[in-house]
């Protein structure tokens, strides 16, 4: 596997080489900011764009606010959110928007003696646990969905996103479809008042604390949930059915999605389908359409960094459980860039 | 009419017993008492070490020194393992940055206080304020470099972090400069001048010598202080995740790649925070302990 | 420079060589001792301009308010929560803490045999060693799931139903971090502060004083509680008020283990959020002329404000033992 990942990106680095017009003696650094959610596959893609593309990248996973932020700002050459902005902000900011990959977030449950993917919960079941107004795990409609499950006696302790957080978005989007009471009250945003429960930093954080907490719910991008070997939950989808968070049911959302939209945001939450996974997300990277000077290099970098992940990375966000962007979106994603120009008003080709 | 002063409170044996037996029994308690607190003290201390030392030394081998970060092995278990070579680079940098900027001022505003402004408006006003960054929240100072140095340069910097940290260094070795040139009796300064010498002679080439290793035992002080900053440097030189020494961009450093794997999620990187732990507590420790056996020396 | 070869001569007669290196010198040190003041009057200057906007936003209600709601198109943010967070936690720490400090400063200087003072001071130093993120990790690794194992999971409803006091411990949090996770490492933290201070000042009382009182017959702790404390009394509250300083303004310890919540306490078993570790979360992700970002740097102006008063009050108490 890391063989054929290498020769391949060999050969493609070797080929993009003299596409690379300034090529630098030395390593030449992108530094990019935002999501926590696709950070695991980023950091993978920096680590092959090295010998690839001589390209060193510099990404810190602060949270999609901070992401959207610091591109704002210009303290950064790109930034990375879930939470796509409006066709308004991104004119009034100046900023390009694309897709990347697609991933799902996850519920996760820490509750002795209830095993992996068996935990069956409705979506009203979840507005009503992260509401406070189911407040114990034997609570009668719980057990009622789980009747064969032995569900241990536990308080509940609902964790989210201290942070700024495009997960907090999705999922947040997620409640306010599916509950009207959400919706006119802690609404959906990056970062909401919470009625219950602990905050913690970071996809990382959350799983953290449900990891310590027994009787702890929480949600979090589906990656963690893996790694750290959390137990997951079923969801009721839209169309009536309870789901298993896996590559399938990811994948026939993504199937869905359509990207004709302003920002190429195409909405893949609570979708229709029996075997649709009801939270899935891209997740997205802003780009300054106008950088000034000296940071032109980096927003061609930027750009020449996607393209080749594009091309060669599917396997790795495979691996890391993402969802890779199809060959028509691809082109569909270089296309978006023609708007990326230098202060002489030329498109930034590479 | 004179009363006689009875120099127990009772008359009776038994009772004067009892009471002494009453007050005796307090003092054991609070005696007790004492040595449970010093023990909870010295209990939670342990703790932290044996924390450490458990957590860091399970992941602490030559890579972490050596390699530079790399993102976590989790879906390809033939990736390099990563290290902390770049923070421990980023963090030697803006320290050595931090102290060679604040030491000198610190120097100077310490002789000040002791050599031109004891007891003067000017010189309380600036041992007040010395004071007050010494005990301030060094999260106020990360906000101030963010707004005076981040948004104007347009970017996040190692040199920013170097402010930061050098604004936290100055009040340190103020108070050890001022406390230490203190301790020199007058009769040498009399006596140094007496022989002709400018004040300023005196001053640097008869005071500083002398208080010397008290000096550098504050510089010393400072630098443990600073090592182990972490709220500063999160909104002022940001973190890198490359080895990188140009002094215009983010920088990586010590606390702060603790900070992020740490809540990275993934069981080898948190390996890895526990490591760095290690490294700066163990380091803090060492130049603390010097600096005292120093300042033993020196008396 | 050789004018003190003539014995009959009076000694000191500054030259003008050595009259121009003065006053530069002096000049220099001057200079320097005014730099650090206006740096001082330039941080709470930007910390005010920069929370203006969210003063003339909100009001001056905005430092009761409990709000905090960042969802675009209803933004509205309050200093209450943090604040009274940030006094909790600190007030805590000093009830925590206190009666430990005083425990070890009366064992470094009375009770404890010689041979052992040098060692358990030196030790008790390091812990204020220790760089508060460590605190931190410690603090959510360790003492987190410890709080919630065996205090928080087998007692949290049995306190909570007491009859007085149970409504300080009712709380429908049970992940451990908590307002009482926060205190406990705060008071860990300034122990040593408070300890080395107290025992400084403890040292300081003239021997005679304690000699009479022991004379009389009195035992140790009759003496602490009789001549010690009552001479140093003013010095032991400027030294706590240090401490309760240092604690008002941590961040990264507190960060990790208060849980985040931008809600009152009602329970020390509960989540909340203090000024500086709010800071620390959500400024970076503030956009730059925002008014979540104006109203994290009024937020800190307060926080500067409740920490310059504390420690000009506590340098007030101390100023006897300093000078």
């Amino acid at each position: 596997m890391q063989n054929g990942f290498n020769r391949r990106s060999l050969i493609l680095g070797a080929a993009a080489l003299p596409l690379a017009g300034t090529a630098m003696a030395q390593q030449a650094t992108i530094t990019g900011a935002g999501a926590s959610f696709p950070n695991p596959v980023y950091q993978r893609w920096g680590q092959g764009a090295r010998e690839a593309l001589n390209l060193q990248l510099n990404y810190q996973s602060i949270g999609s606010g901070g992401g959207i932020n610091q591109i704002t700002n210009r303290t950064v050459d790109f930034g990375a959110t879930d939470a796509p902005l409006s066709p308004a902000q991104l004119t009034e900011r100046n900023l390009v928007q694309f897709p990347t990959v697609m991933g799902s977030v996850v519920l996760i449950v820490n509750l002795p003696g209830v095993a992996d993917n068996t935990l069956k919960l409705t979506a009203e079941l979840v507005v009503d646990l992260f509401a406070g107004r189911i407040t114990r795990w034997n609570d009668p409609r719980i057990v009622e969905a789980n009747r064969e499950l032995r569900i241990p006696n536990l308080p509940v302790s609902p964790a989210y996103r201290a942070d700024a957080s495009g997960t907090t978005f999705v999922f947040t989007t997620y409640l306010s479809r599916v509950s009207e009471a959400w919706k006119n009250g802690p609404g959906a945003a990056t970062s909401v008042q919470w009625p219950v429960g602990n905050g913690a930093r970071g996809n990382e954080g959350v799983s953290n604390a449900v990891r310590n907490t027994p009787g702890a719910i929480g949600y979090t991008e589906n990656a963690y949930a893996t790694v750290n070997r959390l137990v997951t939950t079923q969801l009721r989808n839209k169309s009536g059915r309870f789901v298993v968070p896996d590559m399938a049911s990811f994948q026939a959302a993504a199937a869905q999605a359509n990207w004709n939209v302003p920002g190429m945001a195409a909405d893949l939450v609570d979708l229709s389908g029996d075997t649709v996974w009801p939270i899935v997300s891209p997740t997205f990277i802003l780009l300054p359409t106008n950088p000034v000077a000296d940071r032109v290099a980096g927003s061609r970098n930027t750009m020449r960094f996607f393209d080749w992940a594009m091309r060669t990375g599917a396997d790795a966000a495979r691996r890391l459980e993402y969802i890779a962007m199809p060959e028509a979106v691809q082109a569909q994603i270089r296309a978006s860039w023609t708007a990326v120009r230098d202060p002489a008003g030329a498109p930034i080709t590479f | 009419m004179s009363a006689t002063i009875t120099p127990m409170p009772s008359r009776n044996m038994a009772d004067a017993r009892a009471l002494g037996r009453r007050r005796r029994l307090v003092d054991q308690l609070v005696r007790w008492a004492c040595l449970a607190a010093t023990a909870i003290g010295l209990f939670f201390l342990a703790s932290i070490l044996f924390t450490l030392i458990i957590r860091g030394v399970a992941a602490l081998d030559l890579t972490v020194f050596t390699r530079t970060f790399e993102p976590t092995t989790y879906g390809d278990p033939d990736a390099p393992r990563g290290g902390l070579y770049h923070a421990i680079m980023g963090t030697l940098v803006q320290t050595t940055l931090g102290t060679l900027i604040g030491t000198p001022i610190g120097l100077f505003v310490g002789t000040y206080l002791a050599e031109y402004a004891r007891g003067s408006a000017l010189g309380n006003a600036v041992r007040f304020v010395s004071d007050v960054l010494l005990s301030a929240p060094s999260i106020l100072v990360g906000l101030f470099v963010y707004q005076m140095v981040v948004l104007p340069m347009g970017g996040f910097s190692g040199i920013a972090g170097s402010a930061a940290l050098a604004i936290l260094v100055i009040p340190v070795v103020v108070r050890t400069t001022e406390d230490m040139l203190q301790l020199i009796p007058n009769t040498l300064r009399e006596a140094v001048v007496g022989l002709g010498a400018p004040k300023w002679k005196m001053v640097t080439l008869v005071c500083w010598r002398s208080a010397l290793s008290g000096i550098v035992t504050g510089i010393l002080l400072a630098i443990a202080r600073i090592t182990g900053e972490t709220a500063p440097l999160l909104l002022t030189s940001f973190g890198n995740n490359i080895t990188s020494f140009n002094l215009n961009s983010a920088m990586a450093s010590l606390p702060i790649a603790i900070y992020q794997q740490a809540n990275s999620g993934f069981p080898d990187l948190i390996d890895i925070a526990w490591a760095g732990a290690l490294i700066v507590t163990f380091g803090v420790l060492a130049i603390n302990i010097i600096a005292r056996l120093l300042l033993g020396n020196s008396k | 420079m050789s004018d003190s070869i003539n014995s009959t001569m009076p000694p000191v007669v500054r030259r003008k060589v050595g009259s121009f290196g003065d006053r530069l010198f002096e000049a220099i040190c001057r200079g320097a001792g005014i730099f650090v003041l206006l740096l001082l009057g330039a941080i709470i200057l930007t910390l005010f301009i920069g929370g203006l906007p969210a003063f003339r936003e909100f009001g001056i209600g905005f430092i009761w308010s409990t709000a905090w709601i960042p969802a675009e198109g209803r933004e509205q943010y309050g200093a209450l929560v943090p604040v009274l967070g940030t006094l909790i936690t600190a007030v805590l720490a000093i009830l925590f803490g206190v009666p430990v400090a005083f425990g070890i400063a009366f064992f470094l200087t009375e009770l404890a045999p010689p041979w052992l003072r040098r060692p358990v001071g030196t030790a008790i130093e390091l812990l204020a060693a220790v760089p508060s993120i460590i605190f931190g990790m410690w603090g959510l690794f360790v003492l987190v799931p410890v709080v919630q194992n065996y205090i928080q999971l087998p007692f949290g409803e049995a306190l909570g139903a007491l009859p007085l006091v149970g409504a300080i411990f009712a709380s429908n949090n049970f992940a451990g971090t908590s307002i009482f996770a926060a205190s406990l490492v705060l008071a860990i933290m300034i122990v040593p502060f408070i300890a080395a201070t107290m025992r400084d000042v403890f040292l300081t009382v003239p021997p005679v004083y304690k000699e009479s009182a022991y004379g009389l017959g009195a035992t140790r702790w009759e003496v602490m509680k009789g001549v010690v404390l009552p001479y140093t009394r003013i010095s032991v509250v400027g030294g706590i008020m240090l401490g309760l300083g240092r604690a008002l303004g941590e961040t990264m310890a507190v960060t990790f283990v208060i849980g985040n919540a931008n809600r009152i306490a009602t329970s020390i078993f509960d989540p909340s959020t203090t000024i500086a570790s709010v800071v620390a979360m959500e400024f970076p992700e503030s956009l730059m002329g925002s008014v979540k970002q104006s109203s994290l740097l009024a937020l800190g102006f307060l926080l500067f404000v409740i920490s310059f008063v504390v420690l000009a009050a506590s340098r007030w108490l101390l100023r006897s033992r300093l000078k």
